[in-house]
Order: structure tokens, then sequence, then C-alpha cells
């Protein structure tokens, strides 16, 4: 605190670190609906851009695929390969539109956060981090109880076989917990909070650069602003990186549970 | 007696930083088993980065409840 009054003593006023107020968006012109927010402007979009790509690439698929059905074709094979196949089995293929429209609706949410002008993280909100994770989740419930009947899924969540007696005292509560509760809870603050603590990060250390470079120039000050600077470049490629590894994540443990509720056995 | 130490502002960046040594223990152990796994069994490259990332999920989960929590609760 001292080495930032001294930095930027100036003026009197201090370098503020930004908070949680960079995330509170009002309607996005003066009459507008009161739910017409830059988030959900970014959502829209997001649908609109997933919806579009996909169109361009497979509504006339050709045998020998050219430009954008190139593209499609590596994500499709991508979720397919790494996500669904691996994770659900055999019939994960039939998982496949679900499972690749979530990929890549987390994806181009969260890449919204390092694209210019937007540059805001749809799920940096938690309530579009918790609707794709309740969707996962009721369809979890409802996969198990089809599946393996409503006592045949508490059975196996709670005792599965080949386990000592007295382990299952431990055990029944801890599953029955970390199943019910707190998947679908960490499910969605897994992405929430990579996606918030992400842009908060990048917004710190721009208006680091920003303060020290611009606003209060001093000698002493600007090696603290180009570091502010080049830290802001740093951190925007690794949030590029963290926000597929989160939507790689989001759909893989999605799928798991899936492919969990289907066969219970393994 | 005066005050002998005194922390200010707020407590829970030292709550963050008290649960995120738990879950920095519990990455560093997941992927360095993970390394050498690979190292051991470079074949089974896809099926062993799957389960590595899933427990980097798992556990990081953790850090990230301790992250959310200071603001939920001021």
């Amino acid at each position: 605190m001292i080495a930032r009054q001294l930095l930027a003593a100036e003026g009197g006023n201090e370098f503020q670190a930004p908070g949680t107020e960079i995330f509170d968006w009002g309607p996005l012109w003066d009459g507008a609906p009161s739910w017409l927010t830059k988030p959900t402007l970014i959502v829209a979009l997001s649908v609109i851009i997933v919806c579009g790509f996909f169109w361009a690439a497979f509504s006339k698929p050709k045998l020998v695929p050219r430009g954008v059905q190139n593209i499609g074709e590596v994500g499709y094979l991508f979720v397919r390969d790494q996500v669904a196949r691996p994770m659900i089995g055999k019939d994960g293929d039939k998982w496949m539109p679900f499972l690749l429209s979530t990929f890549f609706f987390i994806l181009v949410m969260n890449l919204m956060g390092v694209i210019p002008v937007l540059q805001l993280p749809a799920p940096s909100h938690i309530a579009f981090a918790i609707v794709p994770a309740a969707v996962v989740y009721v369809l979890m419930v409802f996969l198990s109880i089809k599946h393996q009947g409503l006592g045949g899924w508490f059975k196996n969540m709670m005792f599965p076989p080949g386990l000592p007696a007295w382990l299952y005292i431990i055990l029944a509560p801890i599953e029955l917990l970390s199943t019910v509760i707190l998947r679908p809870f960490t499910h969605a603050v897994r992405l929430f909070a990579n996606m918030f603590a992400g842009h908060l990060l990048i917004a710190f250390f721009a208006s680091v650069g920003y303060w020290f470079l611009i606003e209060k120039l001093t000698p002493l000050g600007s090696g603290l602003g180009v570091l502010g600077f080049v830290m802001s470049v740093v951190m925007t490629g690794f949030e590029i990186f963290v926000q597929a590894l989160q939507a790689f994540i989001f759909t893989l443990l999605a799928a798991s549970y899936i492919g969990g509720a289907l066969h219970p056995d393994h | 007696m005066g005050v002998l130490a005194e922390v200010t502002g707020n407590v829970g960046s030292i709550a963050y930083g008290l649960a995120a040594i738990g879950p920095g223990i519990g990455v560093g152990i997941i992927f360095g088993q993970g390394v050498q796994a690979i190292a051991r069994q470079p074949e089974l490259y896809n099926t062993i980065r799957q389960n590595m990332l899933l427990g980097f999920a798992l556990t990081e989960a953790l850090a990230l409840i301790g992250f959310v929590v200071p603001f939920v609760h001021s």
C-alpha cells in the first residue's frame, strides 16, 4: 500500500484495484428492458455463433470436406474421441449432439472473455454456469432412475460391491453427499469461478498498466506499469488456455456423469 | 502494551490462502504422478491424460470454492 501511495501520490488519489463491480452491467441503453444487459447479449451472440458455425459446416456435408466443414469435423472428432467414447463407451456416439453443442456453446461463451470490445466471459455470472450444470444434473438423475431404478441407483451409488463391510459406514454418506449435492454444485462453481477469477485477474493487470502508464505516469511507477501491461498480455494468453480447458472439463464431467448413469458397473 | 501485530483488509484473502494449500498439494501430486505414469507407459497417454484432467478438475474445485466463498460471504 505504501509503495502504491509513493508512486501515485501526486494527485492525492491512489490506485484502486478493480473489484466485483466490474461484473455489474446495467441495461444496454436507457429505456432498454432490464434483462437486456451485456452478459445476456453475449450469451445470445454465442448461441448465434455456434448455430451459424455448425450450419455452415454441416448443412450441406460433402464426402471430401472443404473449408468450414474441415474445422467442424476436427471439433466433432475431438469431442467424440476425447470425451464421448472414453467416458460413455460404445453408445457414446448417441450423446454426441448434446456433448458437442455443450462443448462449443461453453467454449464460445468463455472465449468472449478475450474478444476485444465484448471482453466478458458469460459464465463469470454464476447463472450462466448453473443452467448447463442443472441440465446435466437433471439428465443424470433421470437416466440413473431409468436405467438402474430408484433403489438400484442409491444402492450402486452408496454401496459399491467388493469393500469390507465397516467401510460402508463412512463411504455411504460421503458418496450420497458427493453425488447428489456436491456434483452439481462443483460442476457449476468450477466453471463460474475459473471465469470469474480469470476476468478479475486480467482486469487487475490491465488497470495497473493503465494507471501507472497513462493516468499517473511517474518515473518510478512506469516500471510497474510496463509490468502490468506485459502481465495482462500474458494472462490473456493463459486465459485462452484456461477457457478452452474449462469447456473441455465441463463436457468431460457431463459425459462422465451420463456414462455413470448408463453403466453403473464401471 | 500496545498492539503487537495487526492485520487489516479483507480477511477473505487469508482464508483463500489457507484454502489453496490442500488443492495445491493435490494438483501437484496428480500431475507429478500423471507425468510419471506417461513416462512409464507412453502408449497409454490418452487414458492417463483423461484421468489426470478428471482428477485435476475434482481437486481444483476445492480451491475454487475457497476463492468464491469470501465474495459470497461479504
